[in-house]
């Protein structure tokens, strides 16, 4: 799809970056190595022609998520827990249970890569970027409003996908627009009160 | 030849780090970004096979599930600041009331 060095680059920096996420002890330089492999994501976007993508990928998590959880972290006090040990004591089961999980699922994806469509060659990229917009056209003719069909392609990532944003899933980019007031709401009454303990 | 199969197995690398990470953490915060990194994941995957088809409606998904991940770490954080006030402290194993 790409030129391998970008895909290895890219994909090193995104797994390293998770790693880190994991494995540091404090919060603060996970969240750092979180801001790396969101990036290293970014890019691996533009690589699979997802421009648009790439840039909401850099503006919502690098640059929204990202302030808040660093903000959170400003807000609760981290040091308290310096000495304690970061892991669970059952970490060494729940390790179990990754490796297994990626033992199965990694085992599956190597199996059907050759015999499955994940072995085909992948499809035109144009096709991601261009799209077809049909709508009336609407002049007068002789005095009377004539209303004929056009068809025609528009080009470009973010056109291709703000058309089928608000053309055929308006609906549920509504109920996305209304999932986010419910958040913020949600999010403000969390944060503001001060709720009593009942033991 | 870089093909959807390695960004499959990419992003199933990706999500297998983030499972680790909820499971083994005990800071509700590092545990929050480990599911970052899973939702991250299931994008790669749903842009992979977007890329693979030709079929633009993968990238959709995904701007919805950006969407989710980013109402689910605004609550997210609210819930760990909210037990932060409640307990002094964003240890998940500090949170045990329901377990009696």
């Amino acid at each position: 799809m790409t030129a391998p060095f970008f895909f290895w680059f890219f994909a090193a920096i995104v797994v390293f970056g998770a790693v880190g996420v994991v494995a540091m002890r404090q919060p603060v330089h996970s969240a750092l190595f979180l801001l790396l492999s969101f990036f290293g994501v970014a890019a691996l976007f533009i690589t699979l022609n997802a421009e648009f993508l790439a840039a909401v990928q850099v503006l919502v998590y690098a640059g929204g998520i990202m302030v808040l959880f660093l903000f959170t972290i400003m807000l609760v006090n981290i040091r308290r827990t310096a000495g304690q040990p970061y892991v669970h004591r059952q970490a060494g089961a729940a390790l179990l249970v990754a490796f297994f999980l990626l033992a199965v699922v990694g085992g599956t994806i190597v199996a059907s890569s050759r015999t499955s469509s994940l072995a085909d060659a992948p499809a035109d990229p144009a096709k991601l970027s261009t799209t077809t917009i049909s709508r009336m056209m609407t002049e007068t003719v002789d005095g009377k409003t004539v209303k004929t069909p056009v068809t025609e392609q528009v080009a470009g990532n973010s056109q291709a996908v703000a058309w089928g944003l608000y053309r055929d899933y308006l609906l549920p980019f509504e109920v996305a627009s209304v999932f986010l007031l419910v958040a913020m709401i949600g999010a403000v009454v969390l944060g503001k009160r001060t709720m009593e303990y009942v033991d | 030849m870089i093909g959807v199969t390695h960004y499959v197995a990419l992003s199933f690398l990706l999500f297998a780090i983030g499972v680790t990470g909820v499971l083994i953490r005990r800071n509700l915060l590092t545990v929050l970004m480990s599911i970052e990194l899973i939702l991250n994941a299931a994008n790669l995957n749903l842009i992979a096979f977007s890329r693979q088809l030709g079929d633009l409606n993968g990238q959709l998904f995904a701007v919805f599930v950006i969407t989710l991940a980013a109402g689910e770490a605004a609550i997210g954080l609210a819930i760990i600041i909210s037990m932060y006030r409640l307990k002094g402290s964003v240890n998940l194993d500090d949170a045990s009331e329901l377990k009696g």
